[in-house]
């Protein structure tokens, strides 16, 4: 039987490492990938407290959900767009050349 | 009474004329001696004016005065009320003051045409004579004194005239400080009479100056110390600046040295007005002088000193004035041997006898003095009488006119006012009830002046001149004149203009004129002076005691005439570096009266070496003493200075400067945190949610 902790545990597991990929990577894209999979960690989180919550018949966790992904989808074309700019004026993606707004 | 009303116009035009003398330039300076003649012109008409208003009252109405006063300062509840008064004594000097001052300034035109500051000379004689003629019709002890001071300064810048000569410049100086030493007791008298009375006017309407019978009686009441009587004392006091201004005894050592000045200062100052300011002082406050403590007869303790240092002065200057050798210095001496008689004829006879003499002695001394300088003038600036000689040919004038002042001077009997005057002083000496001294120091005077007087003309005006005839004794021809050349070789004396002649010849006629006035036989001056009627005609004049008295005199007169014709008119010198036939008897003596008796080097030697040790003394303290503080205070604010830099630089310079720092590394590694990675940004979001969760659940549990 897999409970609600397996499914929390896993979208912690997921937010994590979107995190770590987002801190970490030095690639911008690579950077993107992991917000989206911080934004899917936390749509798998709506979907089990769905599951499991007090209406599982209703459809509000998937709307919800549904609504999430087409967000996630807008915001990763915008994001790619900036990218796609950056990447034409700086000629490179490293996110640590990117520091122009530096105090 | 118009003139009473307008008596203050007497000094004051003067004044004027002085004020704008000294705003004229050179160029001008004939203006300028026309206005000073025209002012004393005008004070002269003004003053007979008041001469004639006096003459209309009775003699046996008692003392006449008239009195305009007005308030000058406030003090306290008070006023101090200056005035003047107008009464025959004042009238009388008055006449005489302006009328000698008139003549001497017509005179100084003359003898001053060839100084280059003749406008300044005109300038300073005019603000004597407003000085003088101030001092002699004040009503107020104060204002006279303020008048005293005057005159003593323009005597200083007159004497001082010619001040490149440092001799000149050093006789004005002994000349103000010696009067000012007797002005310090004078200026003590009128304090303590202020204290005494709380009033320094003389004569009041009411009734109530310091010099009116209740406070005269009120002073006379009370004793002080040494058994002087405080009007005794404050008249005693009085006479010290008397003493000092009028040349007696310890104080005439300045006379002699004044006449380093022009020989018209001589005449007016030192011969006529100023020196008898302090007879006439003497006078005017005379109530004070001769009050008695009630119940008393006699002479009062004041009047006594001033008999006493009178005769003493009349005959110490007469010995000095035998042995001197230039022209004006032996008229000097015989001036202070003059003032002694007139200090010992208002000792002995009153205001009468003194103010007598004192009226003759102005006109017969200003005209010797002005005969003197005639023949200084004459003889080209020549100084010495034993280089003058034959004189009677060459200025005649100058001669008949000189011989006139002579014979008054020694009291030629009967023709000459010197006689009738010296006469009223030895007749008053004689009867003078404590002692005979006076007389006969008064006679030995006397004799004395005869002597010297004869002398002095044997030498300048008979015998065969001497000008040129080889350099005996120090060089000091440039004394007068310094515009002009020195004497040089035998130029032959030439007689004086009608400028300086004519003022000579009118002196000589009061010389002789002024006797009449006051014999015994028709006493109208002694009326005049006194306010008393007095017994006057042959009978008096021929009575035993005055007969008496004349005889002597005249005996005395001659005797001292004869004697100075047998030693010196008989066979005159003839040649300049011969010995005096004094000397030749008595070298010692003779050499002491020459030195005056060293009265001048003992002063030398006691006061003014003891003034100058105070002076270095005084020095020392203020270079060392006093400015050593001002150097300590200098240098402690000089240190505070430094202090003041050196925190400035060190402490507050670094500590501003190691705060400036902090703050910059402390921004600096503030911007290190904003270094433009975007994911060094997230990574300090990501922390901070952490422990915001952490606080939510952890914290929030309890």
């Amino acid at each position: 039987m897999t409970t609600l902790q397996h499914y929390l545990l896993l979208s912690a597991m997921l937010f994590g490492i979107g995190l770590a990929g987002a801190l970490v990577r030095r690639n911008a894209i690579i950077v993107l990938i992991g917000i989206e999979l911080m934004l899917n960690a936390a749509n798998l989180n709506f979907v089990a407290f769905w599951r499991f919550g007090p209406h599982p018949e209703a459809v509000t966790g998937l709307m919800f959900a549904l609504f999430s992904i087409g967000i996630a989808a807008a915001e990763a074309a915008v994001g790619l767009a900036l990218i796609i700019a950056v990447y034409r004026h700086y000629s490179s993606t490293h996110l640590d050349k990117l520091d122009s707004l530096k105090g | 009474m118009w003139i009473v009303e307008y008596l203050w116009l007497i000094p004051v035009l003067p004044l004027l004329a002085a004020g704008v003398i000294a705003v004229t330039r050179q160029p001008h300076r004939s203006m300028a001696c026309l206005l000073a003649i025209g002012s004393m012109a005008a004070a002269f008409g003004l003053s007979v004016a008041a001469f004639l208003a006096t003459l209309g009252h009775p003699a046996h109405a008692g003392a006449w005065r008239m009195v305009r006063t007005f308030p000058w300062c406030q003090v306290g509840e008070g006023f101090i009320e200056f005035g003047w008064v107008l009464d025959p004594l004042t009238a009388a000097m008055l006449v005489m003051v302006t009328f000698v001052g008139l003549l001497i300034f017509v005179y100084s035109k003359g003898y001053m045409a060839h100084d280059g500051n003749m406008t300044r000379f005109f300038g300073f004689l005019a603000l004597f004579a407003a000085a003088m003629l101030g001092l002699v019709i004040a009503n107020n002890l104060l204002l006279l004194f303020i008048c005293w001071e005057l005159v003593g300064f323009a005597s200083y810048v007159l004497i001082g005239f010619w001040y490149h000569k440092p001799s000149a410049a050093a006789a004005a100086k002994k000349a103000f400080i010696t009067t000012r030493v007797g002005d310090m007791g004078f200026l003590i008298g009128i304090l303590w009479l202020y204290c005494e009375t709380g009033t320094l006017v003389f004569y009041d309407e009411a009734g109530g100056g310091c010099l009116e019978a209740t406070a005269v009686a009120r002073l006379a009441g009370q004793s002080t110390l040494i058994g002087l009587t405080v009007a005794g004392a404050i008249a005693l006091l009085i006479f010290c600046g008397a003493m000092g201004k009028s040349g007696q005894v310890p104080l005439h050592v300045w006379l002699p040295d004044a006449m380093e000045g022009p020989t018209p200062v001589s005449a007016l100052i030192h011969a006529a007005t100023m020196v008898a300011a302090g007879v006439f002082l003497v006078a005017r406050v005379f109530p004070l002088m001769a009050a008695l403590p009630p119940g008393a007869a006699g002479v009062s303790g004041a009047l006594e000193v001033v008999t006493w240092v009178g005769a003493l002065t009349a005959a110490f200057a007469a010995c000095i004035a035998v042995a001197q050798t230039d022209i004006k210095r032996i008229l000097a001496y015989s001036t202070v041997s003059q003032l002694g008689f007139m200090m010992l004829g208002l000792g002995t006879g009153g205001v009468v006898v003194g103010m007598f003499h004192l009226i003759t002695h102005a006109f017969f001394k200003a005209l010797l003095f002005m005969g003197a300088g005639s023949v200084i003038h004459g003889v080209h600036d020549e100084q010495d009488i034993r280089r003058m000689g034959g004189l009677r040919k060459a200025m005649p004038i100058t001669f008949a006119t000189y011989a006139a002042g002579m014979m008054a001077l020694a009291g030629v009997p009967v023709f000459f006012s010197g006689f009738w005057s010296k006469d009223a002083i030895l007749h008053a000496a004689h009867a003078f009830p404590s002692s005979q001294g006076p007389f006969f120091l008064g006679l030995f005077g006397a004799f004395l002046t005869a002597f010297y007087m004869t002398r002095q003309m044997a030498y300048v005006f008979f015998g065969t001149s001497r000008a040129g005839s080889s350099a005996a004794g120090a060089g000091h021809a440039a004394d007068a004149h310094p515009a002009e050349p020195a004497a040089s070789g035998p130029a032959s004396a030439h007689e004086s203009p009608a400028l300086m002649t004519v003022p000579l010849a009118i002196l000589a006629v009061f010389a002789v004129g002024l006797g009449f006035l006051g014999t015994p036989a028709w006493p109208w001056f002694q009326e005049y002076l006194g306010g008393r009627a007095l017994e006057g005609g042959w009978h008096e004049l021929l009575s035993g005691e005055s007969l008496r008295i004349m005889a002597f005199s005249t005996v005395i007169v001659a005797a001292g005439i004869g004697l100075g014709w047998w030693l010196y008119g008989r066979r005159p010198v003839t040649r300049a570096d011969d010995l005096d036939a004094l000397e030749r008897f008595h070298p010692r003596g003779f050499g002491l009266l020459r030195n005056k008796f060293l009265v001048d080097e003992f002063y030398e030697a006691t006061f003014v070496r003891f003034n100058a040790r105070l002076a270095w003394l005084s020095d020392l303290l203020d270079r060392w003493l006093w400015g050593g503080v001002v150097q300590l205070a200098g240098y402690a604010v000089v240190g505070l200075a430094w202090l003041s830099r050196f925190i400035d630089e060190y402490v507050v310079n670094l500590g501003f400067d190691a705060g400036c720092r902090g703050i910059t590394s402390g921004a600096g590694a503030t911007s290190r945190l904003q270094d433009g990675q975007v994911q060094g940004y997230l990574r300090v979001i990501g922390l901070g949610l952490t422990v915001l969760l952490l606080l939510l659940t952890w914290g929030c549990a309890s």
